[in-house]
């Protein structure tokens, strides 16, 4: 050191003050830049996703003026249900669409603009008609299910100015597409198949309401167990066990079980639900028994945690005053306790629902096209789903699988908003 | 404090030479110090007797040997430096100790001539009978009314809401505080200022009925008006219980108490009547605390 000696304490303070201001500028830089980061990779994924996801909720319909004839019908005027709903509601939908096009008469022309149609189109045609028999012999206009091809090119996800070999639709489907919405018969509507139906090869009739029904069954049977089990296991842990090296043991291999990867949980309930208890495939009993072992290390930690937020000056006062251990721990300590553990089961739960791996193992990936009554049928899982429309070849899938995760995702938030709305709301009552 | 403790060390060391010479027990001595408390340790109309007690935590020989007696209608005061052990002897009363997993306690308290660690003795009853109020007041996050009506509900007390709503008000008349919360019973506890948190505590405790009352610093965390109120309390609920207070103040204990008990690294030193203890000590370290040389 050439410097010569410091003066004063003053001028020592001042020598290093820049030195530390300067630190402390950086690291705010470094955190803010850091930040911002994260913020953006958050905005790109909400833009991707909802640019990619948004048009899923509405779908492409042609309005068409169908005639329902009552000898196609109805030939008997038996207006009997059986009569009713097996008759052929296609041919006359595509009589309709027929009927615009009067100059398509070759059968592969015909074969082509039928395509226009999707098979939706006649399925729904016949609910209208079982739901009111009435309108048998009239002309309804009806916005009837157009294909999910000529969605997505009305859509735009499929260019039109692609060569007619490398695309799903040829040039003479463009212009009948092109005449039609000259006379005002294309017009996209809201997507009720989204949100009301299960999966299907059609993407235009495919929904997730059978994987949320599922998912719903598989947190019921998760929350049921996992929840008063952790909880008691906690209290007995934090309260009552005695401290030693079983309950080190105890301890340590709970934090680890936290940390174990969820499709070797999914493994677990394969070998010893599945194949030892003999319960059944693909149901969300056996999906909610797996994500309840997940999930139960997350809770027991949580509620230890809680338990030891409580201050021992409450379990002294009610020790002080005669109460039993257990009525101490009930009265006061679980009372108290209880907002930091319902917060803990619900990041749990959440986590839970984002589950996919373990599930794949105890086959709920298959293809549920009804929706499950009971938490014994077969069902699917939202993520699940997900993952099965990301595997999907057709066009109209993409978007739908942006839309599943954007429903899967309001989900966790709301779970996680709850969280933290019970957090705040009972937080520091000490 | 630091200097405080360095004192005390000092003068601990000259402690053993008149207690030795009047244990003669010269086997035994040199392995372990033991010494004789200054003074009559035993009282008339005793509640409660404590006859050699020591308290380990872990390795840790907290208390040594502490005989004591702690009788009605009187408040003893039990006081001493920090870490001396007085805590430690409270909590020995109704077993609080107990909750410590590394806590020992041999030797022998008698609540009414039964043993209080003995293996038929019900730790619930015991605290039922010896109620305990503490140094931070510690009211539940509840009512005034649940706080006081606790102990009398998971007791079995009161059998109609009646009888409870009788013993919840002269519990806290008996405290004091009837006249201050008689319109706010169903405002929770936690929302009285400090002093009346801690006259609600004592209305707590005395809602049990017991027989003795332990008090454990129970006025370090509130101001002079306060401290003023409870302990003109104290005075008052010495006509019906045997009362024990921890204190830091020596001003305290000289006012409230009959008998003080004075600790010294765990050993009790002396015991005695407060006035004679506080105007003619008989033990120097007694002498060097109360006038003020440490602690």
């Amino acid at each position: 050191m050439n410097s010569p000696a410091p003066r004063s304490l003053k001028d020592v303070v001042a020598r290093g003050l820049k030195r530390r201001y300067r630190n402390e500028q950086t690291f705010r830089l470094l955190g803010m830049s850091a930040l911002a980061a994260g913020l953006a990779f958050l905005a790109f994924f909400f833009y991707t996703l909802i640019g990619n996801g948004y048009t899923a909720f509405q779908q492409t319909r042609f309005l068409l003026d169908v005639e329902l004839d009552e000898d196609t019908i109805d030939p008997e005027e038996t207006r009997a249900g059986e009569v009713l709903a097996r008759a052929n509601y296609l041919g006359l939908v595509r009589e309709a669409l027929g009927g615009l096009f009067p100059d398509v008469t070759a059968r592969g022309d015909l074969r082509a603009l039928y395509a226009l149609l999707s098979p939706g189109a006649a399925l729904e045609l016949r609910e209208r008609v079982l739901a009111d028999p009435a309108l048998i012999g009239t002309t309804q206009r009806i916005w009837v299910l157009a294909d999910d091809d000529i969605d997505m090119v009305v859509k735009g996800h499929i260019e039109r100015d692609l060569e007619e070999s490398d695309r799903r639709i040829t040039d003479r489907q463009l212009q009948w597409l092109d005449s039609l919405e000259a006379e005002h018969r294309v017009e996209l509507r809201f997507n009720r198949y989204f949100f009301t139906a299960g999966a299907s090869s059609d993407p235009e009739l495919a929904g997730i309401w059978s994987a949320t029904v599922g998912s719903f069954f598989m947190l019921l049977v998760t929350l049921a167990l996992s929840f008063p089990l952790g909880v008691a296991t906690a209290i007995y842990l934090e309260e009552f066990a005695p401290r030693n090296r079983w309950t080190d043991l105890i301890e340590v291999n709970i934090n680890n079980l936290a940390a174990v990867p969820s499709i070797v949980f999914g493994l677990l309930g394969l070998a010893l639900f599945i194949n030892v208890f003999g319960l059944p495939r693909s149901a969300p009993l056996v999906g909610g028994l797996v994500l309840s072992l997940m999930t139960l290390p997350v809770i027991i930690i949580a509620s230890r945690a809680a338990l030891t937020a409580v201050p021992p000056s409450i379990r002294e006062a009610a020790l002080g005053v005669g109460a039993s251990k257990m009525q101490m721990v009930l009265h006061h300590v679980l009372p108290l306790a209880m907002p930091g553990m319902l917060t803990g089961t619900i990041i749990g739960m959440a986590r839970a629902l984002g589950e996919s791996a373990p599930l794949l193992m105890i086959g709920m990936v298959a293809f549920i096209v009804d929706v499950p009554s009971s938490p014994l049928d077969p069902a699917s899982a939202l993520p699940v789903q997900v993952f099965l429309w990301a595997d999907s070849p057709e066009r109209a899938f993409v978007e739908r699988t942006s839309a599943a995760i954007i429903v899967l995702l309001v989900f966790l938030l709301l779970m996680n908003a709850t969280a933290i709305l019970l957090r705040k709301r009972f937080e520091r009552r000490f | 404090m630091d200097s405080a403790d360095a004192k005390s060390k000092n003068v601990s060391v000259s402690v053993p030479k008149p207690d030795e010479s009047s244990q003669a027990k010269p086997g035994q001595a040199a392995a372990k110090k033991e010494y004789k408390t200054v003074g009559d340790y035993t009282a008339a109309n005793a509640v409660m007797e404590a006859r050699g007690v020591d308290v380990y935590y872990g390795d840790n020989h907290a208390i040594q040997k502490v005989n004591l007696d702690i009788a009605l209608n009187q408040v003893i005061a039990l006081i001493g430096p920090s870490g001396c052990g007085k805590s430690t002897f409270l909590r020995c009363l109704n077993r609080m100790n107990d909750t410590i997993e590394s806590a020992r306690v041999t030797g022998e308290i008698k609540l009414d001539g039964e043993d209080i660690y003995a293996r038929d003795m019900d730790v619930v009853m015991l605290r039922a009978r010896v109620g305990m109020v503490f140094q931070k007041p510690n009211p539940f996050p509840k009512s005034v009314y649940d706080n006081v009506a606790y102990g009398p509900r998971i007791h079995g007390l009161a059998t109609d809401r009646a009888s409870l709503d009788e013993i919840v008000q002269t519990s806290l008349e008996r405290a004091g505080l009837w006249s201050e919360v008689r319109d706010r019973l169903e405002e929770p506890g936690t929302g009285l200022s400090g002093g009346q948190q801690q006259r609600l505590c004592i209305a707590r405790t005395i809602a049990v009925s017991p027989e003795v009352i332990l008090m454990d610093e129970p006025c370090s965390a509130l101001d002079p008006i306060a401290t003023a109120r409870i302990e003109d309390l104290i005075d008052e609920l010495k006509q019906n219980y045997a009362i024990v207070i921890v204190t830091h103040s020596m001003q305290q204990a000289a006012r409230v108490s009959q008998r003080t008990a004075y600790f010294h690294l765990g050993k009790l030193i002396e015991v005695g009547d407060t006035d004679d203890i506080f105007t003619n000590p008989r033990h120097k370290l007694t002498e060097d605390y109360i006038t003020g040389r440490f602690g």
